[in-house]
């Protein structure tokens, strides 16, 4: 068999047995729906609720990609910045950072209070996004080949040139890396200010419904709402591959098809 | 053609110390007239790569002085660097055009330079290849052709052909020599073969080991074009063992 199909065969089996040990343990056991519902019930909620989940999932994946479209041009533009002013990164990297690090489900409370849930939420999203983005793109600026930059200097290229010609060009891959991982990681941010807003706010995307279905006991709509949630995280960590590979097929070593 | 009516590049004195305290030249002289094909010869770390980096103006001399025509404004000097470095994500119209775009250079006439830059260099038919599609050679042969399509008064290279095979080495020995008597340009060709610098220059600077600083200058008046002939010739042969014992005498440090 090809690798190709391996590689998508072998996944879609291993889906196709847990699915199957998840009914028969549901089964064999008589667990409860409000413990454990089998996937047979979760498939049925999911169509049941379809309506119902299917405006929370635009919802979300709404203020995902506002979290994301942000974070994607706020990070490679301070990145940009950064880099063509040295002063300004020393001044405001520390900051970068620290906003990275503190955990967002703690700071997500405090923007609830201060800003407006929407916007709360989407400056979740972002924040959580915008690093990956900042600081691939900031490495991928920094690490130019630097003969490449002489020969720009050679014929006085002009700052903008360089940037323009040379550094952006030459950071693309890190910069798509690092959109790759905030795409997911808007969806993470999103989630989690959905999740601290909870039934305060009038925002009705899938984590709400997933903490409000645990409220209700309605356990079969969260693994419904769970489901779908995930399989937007992968829809989305896959358009982005894809751009991605379009971008770089003709010349990355990450894209390139290595004839042998 | 041994006196050179015009001096190009000239360095007195030149010394380079790098901030790690790495003293890389030491009271170098080089000079340089119009037209002429001169080698720099030496041992590994003696400085060559350096002093080609002063005379383009990438680098500065901690002393001394220097004159080239590294201020006279861009596209006069073309640099063939050790490596190809090639931009990845541009195929070879595009790298190749690259000098005459920073210029900002007129769009009908750049394109006729670029292909006229790419035919002389035998790569008429990658024209559209990306780097990762070629070969070591072609892409050093790209590297030239991006050096030559403003046709610098100068030509800088350093090393070109030494990650290369014998048999490729040669052809582009032969197609530089050819390139070299169809433009009458200047060239300043760093090398550490022997072989190499009597067969292309007419005039070769041996160094000594670090600090760098002239050894010998040592004329090699056979005349062009040179071809294969040549390189088999009882002549080249002696130039090539002249050559040989004064880069062996520099590395023991003896007097000239
Ligand atoms: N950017 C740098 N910083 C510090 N030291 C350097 C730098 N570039 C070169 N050197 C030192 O200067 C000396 C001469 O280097 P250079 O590259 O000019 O040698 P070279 O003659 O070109 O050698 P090779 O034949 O191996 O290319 C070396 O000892 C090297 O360590
Ligand atoms: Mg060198």
């Amino acid at each position: 068999m090809s690798e190709r199909a391996l590689r998508i065969g072998l996944p879609v089996v291993t889906l196709a047995l847990v699915v199957l040990a998840w009914d028969q343990i549901v089964r064999l056991c008589a667990i409860p729906p409000y413990v454990l519902p089998g996937p047979g019930l979760v498939l049925a909620t999911l169509i049941a609720d379809s309506s119902l989940l299917w405006q929370s999932l635009l919802v979300t994946l709404t203020i995902t990609f506002e979290g994301f479209l942000l974070a994607a041009f706020g990070g490679v533009a301070l990145a940009i910045a950064f880099n063509q002013w040295r002063l300004f990164e020393y001044s405001l990297y520390p900051y970068a950072v620290i906003l990275q690090v503190t955990p967002i489900v703690a700071v997500a409370p405090l923007l609830l209070i201060y800003l407006p849930q929407p916007l709360a939420v989407l400056a979740c999203a972002w924040i959580v996004a915008f690093f990956p983005v900042l600081a691939n793109t900031t490495l991928g600026l920094n690490s130019v080949d630097h003969n490449l930059i002489a020969l720009f200097d050679l014929y006085k290229a002009s700052r903008w040139q360089v940037l323009w010609n040379l550094k952006l060009p030459a950071a693309l891959p890190q910069m798509l890396a690092g959109l790759r991982i905030a795409g997911g990681l808007s969806l993470i941010g999103a989630v989690v200010a959905e999740i601290a807003a909870g039934s305060a706010g009038a925002g009705s995307g899938l984590a709400y419904r997933i903490a409000e279905s645990g409220y209700r006991l309605n356990i079969p709509r969260m693994f419904a709402a769970l489901l779908l949630l995930s399989l937007a995280g992968v829809a989305i960590f896959f358009v982005l591959s894809a751009l991605s590979h379009l971008a770089l097929r003709r010349w990355h070593e990450s894209a390139v098809r290595r004839e042998r | 053609m041994s006196s050179p009516d015009k001096t190009i590049v000239s360095l007195r004195n030149v010394g380079k110390t790098f901030e790690s305290g790495t003293v890389a030249l030491d009271r170098f002289n080089l000079d340089v007239g119009s037209g002429e094909f001169v080698s720099l010869l030496g041992p590994s770390g003696c400085g060559k790569s350096s002093a080609l980096r002063i005379v383009a103006g990438l680098s500065t001399a901690s002393e001394g002085s220097v004159e080239g025509p590294g201020g006279a404004g861009a596209g006069h000097i073309g640099f063939v660097f050790q490596e190809p470095t090639l931009m990845p994500w541009a195929d070879v119209a595009a790298n190749v055009r690259l000098p005459l775009k920073l210029s900002d250079a007129d769009e009908a006439r750049s394109r006729a330079a670029v292909t006229q830059a790419i035919a002389r260099v035998g790569l008429a038919d990658f024209a559209r290849a990306y780097p990762r599609e070629l070969s070591g050679g072609m892409r050093m042969r790209t590297s030239i052709a991006r050096a030559l399509v403003t046709e610098p008064e100068l030509l800088l290279m350093d090393e070109p052909f030494a990650a290369l095979d014998e048999i490729t080495r040669f052809k582009l020995n032969n197609d530089l020599l050819v390139l070299w008597q169809q433009l009458r340009r200047t060239v300043i060709f760093v090398t550490h073969s022997v072989f190499e610098s009597v067969y292309l220059s007419q005039r070769i600077v041996v160094m000594t080991p670090r600090p760098g600083r002239v050894f010998a200058e040592i004329a090699i008046p056979a005349p062009y074009p040179r071809d294969e002939r040549f390189r088999t010739s009882p002549e080249y042969a002696g130039f090539c063992r002249t050559v040989s014992e004064a880069l062996s005498q520099a590395m023991a440090g003896g007097v000239p």
